[in-house]
């Protein structure tokens, strides 16, 4: 299971090269995004949409909030 | 919905994967950079004013008094170490007894709004309660300042004009 990243841990794997990633459908991504992320939605997330995220950085996604 | 995108990556092959739990919400309510087309937008968090008086727990309300007469608001707000945001002094509490202490006699836990809140939203929620204020905090609680209803674009301003004119008909 992947660990749980809070602001300050994230900021801190952005600095280091990871790569950020949005899982909401795209209409909310391209009204409003962090900075810097791209946008695989959950609903088409595999093996051919992943394939441009880089294995041998790390990966941080993110969706609206916790609930 | 994001461990769920975590777990899938992982299933992919992806051996750091990192769950950003709290997400867009938490780093908008933060202040922090984004893009899209809502990027620009003003926000609680743009206009919040940082004049609001503030005071400890253990301050004298007699203390805490002059700096409210000095500010452009009617109250001082309580904070802890690190600026979390505990307590409100209003009028009653600051014309009381001078000597009592702000814990004494604060309203504990003002309600707040966070720096990612619209403006649209905001003016909303200040006409429903009939509030002059909003008090602007961070998603850690810490205070981040005040936001005046008269400060607030005048398209939000006249929220409540044209809601009252609707009722009317």
């Amino acid at each position: 299971m992947a660990p749980p990243a809070r602001v300050d841990d994230v900021r801190r794997l952005l600095a280091d090269g990871a790569q950020l990633v949005e899982v909401l459908p795209e209409a909310e991504y391209a009204e409003l995004h962090l900075k810097g992320a791209r946008n695989i939605p959950l609903k088409r997330l595999g093996a051919e949409t992943a394939a441009d995220l880089d294995p041998g950085r790390p990966v941080v996604v993110y969706c609206h909030d916790a609930l | 919905m994001s461990p769920r995108a975590a777990c899938r990556l992982e299933t992919l092959g992806f051996e750091r994967v990192f769950d950003y739990v709290e997400g867009k919400a938490d780093w908008i309510a933060r202040g922090l950079p984004t893009e899209g087309e809502r990027a620009g937008e003003r926000r609680a968090g743009h206009l919040a004013r940082r004049d609001v008086a503030t005071c400890r727990l253990s301050e004298r309300v007699g203390d805490v008094r002059p700096h409210v007469e000095a500010s452009p608001y009617g109250f001082a707000l309580v904070v802890a170490d690190g600026g979390v945001l505990l307590g409100r002094l209003g009028r009653v509490a600051l014309e009381g007894d001078p000597d009592r202490c702000a814990e004494e006699v604060m309203e504990p836990g003002p309600s707040t709004v966070r720096m990612d809140t619209a403006l649209d939203a905001l003016a909303e929620r200040l006409d429903r309660r009939d509030l002059k204020t909003a008090v602007v905090s961070t998603p850690d609680g810490a205070l981040v300042g005040v936001v005046r209803r008269k400060e607030l674009p005048p398209g939000e301003q006249g929220r409540r004009s044209t809601a009252s004119r609707g009722n009317a008909l």
